[in-house]
């Protein structure tokens, strides 16, 4: 393996080490904390809180998620975003060919924005 | 010389790891503090025309240390119907989240956990994590406020993560890369249309795009005046509304050191970061300086945040949606368009 190359991975094992340091960190806190707290256990403690009155139902209860054609919309736009940043680090390289092939995709998108924007999907429901 | 001796410092990598979990792990509570203390105690105070916390050391400078010990002592409940491995899972995520965003931001050229090259990139990524967690939260807390208040944090990210991505690209046009410190790079050795006088901050040439960062920062923050997440009038704080104690203050930290990040981040990617003009970026002073000069620009871009946040009054839940959609999202859409245009024609 080269040395660039293990340079590379390194610094991706770095950021795997803060992820469980992030975790650790968080645990050790609330470690911390279990010597210091008490423990007194009551019936009504463990009541979910709604506003001062006895909980109605039970809390996993059917809602509405009127964002989803958003999320669809999102992920569209997500998708675009991969495509370009790549583009955007090499443009100069590119030069004129580049700017015009990424101006027509993002007409592209920006017409499928256009266009969801025509058929009311923007709108809240 | 003492400079010297700092630049030669070159630790095996196991040593060099332990060293910087370390100082992440005092770095990002006391970060947390800090804006605390300063923003949402003294300035929002002051901007409210009041006095703020007076008791706690000098000035009530040390509130918040005190109402961390009043939280330490708090007892530990979780409600009967939650989903115990995800309700005490949830905090852990979103802090997890944000001590991932710490180990990209470069304090200077070598001052950094991991100089990544897709550095931005990583960034916009990690920091969409922490929506997991708000949404584990409101899922597993079994009430019907924090589900509302988790189902809108969902909602509130689709809509401004995109914003966010697309002023980026602006800045990773101008200076074609994606590494943080090479955009720093690129904005002390850049020009403004052949003018180098200052080398070329990207808040004068990408203006819009740091508008709409800074928008879509406070947006993720789930910040007034985009707080429909955690709005105390209606969902009273939403998904950390069964949260007590330690498990509510780890919630309150990470937001704030979030808040820390976030500025950091728009100060390398707008204001050039570390660096200051007429100082070359190799110099063995920024070993010192950059810090200093990173935590600089940070509390000025913190209190832009703030100032907003303490000045507006919050967005309906369809005004929030329909200002990304219909305002943010072409608007970022038209400036990079432009930048690359320009880019190519300069």
């Amino acid at each position: 393996m080269s040395a660039e190359y293990s340079d590379f991975l390194r610094q991706y094992l770095t950021v795997a080490i803060f992820a469980v340091v992030g975790i650790g960190l968080g645990a050790t806190l609330l470690g911390i904390g279990r010597i210091f707290r008490p423990v007194r256990p009551q019936e009504q403690k463990y009541l979910v809180y709604e506003s001062g009155v006895d909980p109605v139902g039970t809390g996993w209860s059917q809602s509405q998620i009127r964002y989803y054609i958003y999320a669809l919309l999102f992920v569209m736009f997500d998708v675009e975003a991969v495509f370009i940043f790549p583009w955007a680090t090499r443009l100069e390289e590119y030069g004129t060919f580049g700017l015009i092939e990424m101006l027509i995709f993002v007409a592209i998108l920006a017409l499928g924005l256009l266009y969801a924007w025509r058929k009311k999907v923007l709108r809240w429901v | 010389m003492t400079l010297h001796l700092l630049a030669s410092f070159a630790p095996p990598y196991w040593l060099s790891t332990v060293i910087k979990v370390l100082v992440i792990s005092i770095v990002v509570p006391t970060t947390a503090l800090i804006l605390g203390m300063v923003f949402l105690f003294k300035v929002m105070s002051w901007m409210q025309s009041r006095l703020g916390p007076q008791e706690a050391g000098p000035r009530g400078t040390l509130q918040l240390l005190a109402d961390g010990v009043k939280f330490l002592q708090k007892e530990d409940i979780a409600p009967n119907g939650a989903d115990m491995f995800v309700f005490k899972a949830a905090p852990l995520v979103v802090l997890m989240s944000t001590l991932l965003l710490y180990v990209a931001l470069p304090a200077s050229a070598h001052l950094v956990v991991a100089n990544l090259d897709v550095g931005i990139f990583y960034v916009l990524a990690v920091s969409s994590l922490s929506v997991l967690g708000v949404l584990m939260a409101g899922w597993a807390s079994a009430n019907k406020y924090s589900l509302m208040g988790g189902l809108r944090a969902a909602g509130q990210l689709i809509a401004y993560e995109l914003p966010m991505v697309l002023a980026v690209l602006g800045v990773v046009i101008q200076a074609g890369t994606m590494s943080l410190n090479g955009i720093v790079f690129a904005q002390a050795d850049g020009t403004i249309f052949g003018w180098s006088g200052i080398g070329n901050p990207y808040i004068l040439t990408q203006f819009v795009g740091f508008v709409i960062f800074i928008a879509a920062v406070q947006a993720e923050l789930t910040q007034p005046p985009f707080d429909m997440p955690v709005a105390e009038s209606e969902i009273v704080s939403g998904y950390q509304v069964e949260y007590t104690g330690f498990r509510f203050l780890i919630f309150f930290l990470a937001e704030f050191a979030t808040a820390f990040v976030f500025a950091g981040i728009a100060s390398i990617l707008f204001l050039g970061g570390w660096a200051v003009p007429w100082l070359e970026t190799g110099s063995d002073w920024y070993y010192v300086l950059g810090p200093i000069v990173l935590f600089a620009k940070v509390m000025i871009v913190s209190f832009i945040i703030f100032w907003v946040r303490f000045t507006y009054p919050r967005f309906r839940e369809d005004q929030l949606q329909s200002f990304a959609w219909k305002f943010l999202i072409p608007l970022a859409l038209v400036n990079i368009v432009i930048t690359a245009v320009l880019k190519v024609v300069f």
